[in-house]
């Protein structure tokens, strides 16, 4: 591992998103364009459903873009066989991982602000906690999506792959993580196994952010429950990334 | 010659179950352009794979300036160059060597100066995506010859191009050999083998063949490298496990029937392959 070469990933991951133009333009205005949707979808409906389920939502979005952006990033190294030849070099398998987790991290941060404004500002959504808690906690949220990427490309040997690899990945995590139905509320054995999925704790954290005026103290413990996730999946990440390969 | 850049000894390598490199032993002497000839399918990519450390290998030892291959302190000193150009398509050709220069600890003018040494200094801001198959090479080759390493391997690196480039590209290979430096370069035409110092024949896995091209039409009688590689796949007798699969000769004058090598260049039967040379040669 050596910052110069971390730095030089990140900046080149950074540099082929800014030459596609539409990828960036997706990942930044569609969240925003959902959450509009389901602000509107909840505007007649009694009651503050909105201001329920949209922090829910802005935990989502980072998550399973930034899943997808960087499984089929990194497939794509190995694919056309820059993976192969950037293993000869002195680049270490933590230089690529952290790259990629700092280039997305970027977009990331881009994305939550944009998302959170259109939220608050046009969607109406109300935040009793500081606005740059929820900011963190949805770049902590992309920064996870992007180690989880990271994490299943290791396993897709095509594009096909890659992409089902969302819904087997993201989709149990979304349908467990509270939205649907309040996690203490499902049969004990859910319960537990969305105890562990990570998502659950960046649903929870969005709500505490949303509902409690001082949630720091609420929002920390998941907060650091998702950066052990985020540390095993680039660590079982960089354990793909073979030199050698048959 | 002092030493060997690379030793290869009784190197195996298995791929989808099948033996592609047998038992390979074979030495590329420092300071030289050594040629790896010989038909698509005979192990050539498999072995340069292995000079660079990134092939399981199933056993056997290869030896790179002196250390193990694929050693960390290798990855600075040995260039490799994938048969597919392996750059990134949707960034310009400078974007792509700076990242390689700055992989490899180099200043962004080298990254320049390996932009024009492959004749692309006017392609320089081009998107990689929209560069000829020929350009396209020529960039990912830049990519190699940005941290000036000491032994670079270069897989097919003249394929696609037109004459005057692949001119060029040899004179850059041969100035870079005059520098000391040690360059395996491999090829499907055979009628690059009058650029190297010396040549590999390599075939179904095994070196059919190891010297200088003068040694080698010498003792085949054959005028040029091709007639050679045919005289010696006749000479190694029936040892053709699927006919099918001959020679995939990209010389201009491929006319020639398979095992029409003039009979009077037959060589006489005391070759015994790359041990004869080596003996000779290298005084180990």
């Amino acid at each position: 591992m050596n910052p110069r070469i971390t730095l030089a990933t990140a900046g080149r991951i950074l540099r082929q998103l800014r030459g596609d133009h539409r990828t960036v333009a997706l990942m930044l205005v569609v969240p925003c364009v959902l959450l509009g949707l389901l602000a509107w979808v909840y505007s007649d409906a009694p009651g503050d459903v909105f201001d329920r389920i949209g922090p829910a939502l802005l935990g989502v979005f980072p998550l399973v873009v930034m899943f997808i952006v960087t499984s089929i990033a990194t497939l794509r190294e190995r694919t056309t066989g820059t993976l192969e030849r950037l293993l000869t070099t002195p680049l270490g398998k933590g230089d690529l991982m952290l790259g990629y987790a700092l280039a997305f991290g970027v977009m990331a941060l881009l994305q939550a602000v944009i998302a959170s404004s259109f939220a608050i500002w046009v969607c109406g959504l109300d935040i009793a906690g500081p606005v740059w808690l929820l900011v963190v906690i949805a770049v902590v949220d992309a920064v996870l999506g992007t180690a989880l990427g990271l994490l299943a490309s290791g396993f897709a040997r095509t594009e096909f792959q890659a992409v089902q690899f969302m819904p087997a990945f993201i989709l149990p995590q979304f349908l467990l993580c509270g939205l649907l139905m309040p996690r203490d509320r499902m049969p004990g054995v859910l319960e537990t196994v969305s105890d562990v999925l990570p998502l659950s704790y960046a649903v929870d954290a969005m709500k505490d952010v949303t509902a409690t005026a001082d949630p720091l103290g609420d929002v920390l413990p998941s907060l650091g429950v998702m950066l052990l996730w985020v540390a095993a999946a680039l660590v079982l990440g960089s354990l793909t990334l073979r030199r050698r390969t048959p | 010659m002092d030493s060997d850049a690379v030793v290869v000894e009784h190197l195996r390598v298995q791929r989808g179950g099948r033996d592609v490199l047998p038992d390979l032993s074979v030495r590329v002497p420092e300071g030289q352009v050594v040629g790896l000839l010989g038909p698509s399918g005979g192990g050539k990519s498999t072995l340069m794979r292995s000079v660079v450390g990134v092939q399981v290998v199933a056993g056997g030892t290869v030896t790179v300036l002196g250390e193990p291959a694929g050693s960390p302190g290798l990855r600075r000193r040995v260039g490799y160059l994938t048969q597919a150009p392996s750059v990134y398509a949707d960034l310009s050709v400078r974007a792509n060597v700076r990242y390689f220069a700055r992989v490899v600890g180099v200043d962004p003018e080298a990254a320049d100066r390996a932009v024009e040494a492959v004749d692309l200094a006017g392609h320089a801001d081009a998107r990689v995506e929209n560069l000829s198959g020929g350009q396209l090479s020529r960039a990912s080759l830049a990519c190699t010859l940005v941290g000036d390493p000491d032994l670079l391997v270069l897989d097919e690196p003249t394929v696609g191009l037109d004459p005057v480039l692949r001119r060029e590209l040899w004179s850059i290979f041969r100035g870079l050999a005059e520098q000391g430096r040690t360059l395996l370069v491999s090829s499907h035409v055979m009628d690059e083998a009058v650029r190297c110092d010396r040549l590999l024949l390599l075939r179904d896995g095994s070196i059919l063949s190891d010297s200088t091209l003068a040694e080698l039409l010498e003792r085949t009688g054959a005028e040029d490298a091709e007639s050679a590689f045919l005289a010696l796949v006749d000479e190694a007798g029936g040892r053709t496990p699927d006919s099918g699969r001959t020679a995939d000769r990209g010389a201009p004058d491929g006319g020639r029937p398979d095992g029409g090598t003039p009979d009077d260049g037959t060589p006489d039967g005391g070759y015994h392959g790359r041990h004869l040379v080596d003996e000779e040669d290298e005084p180990s």
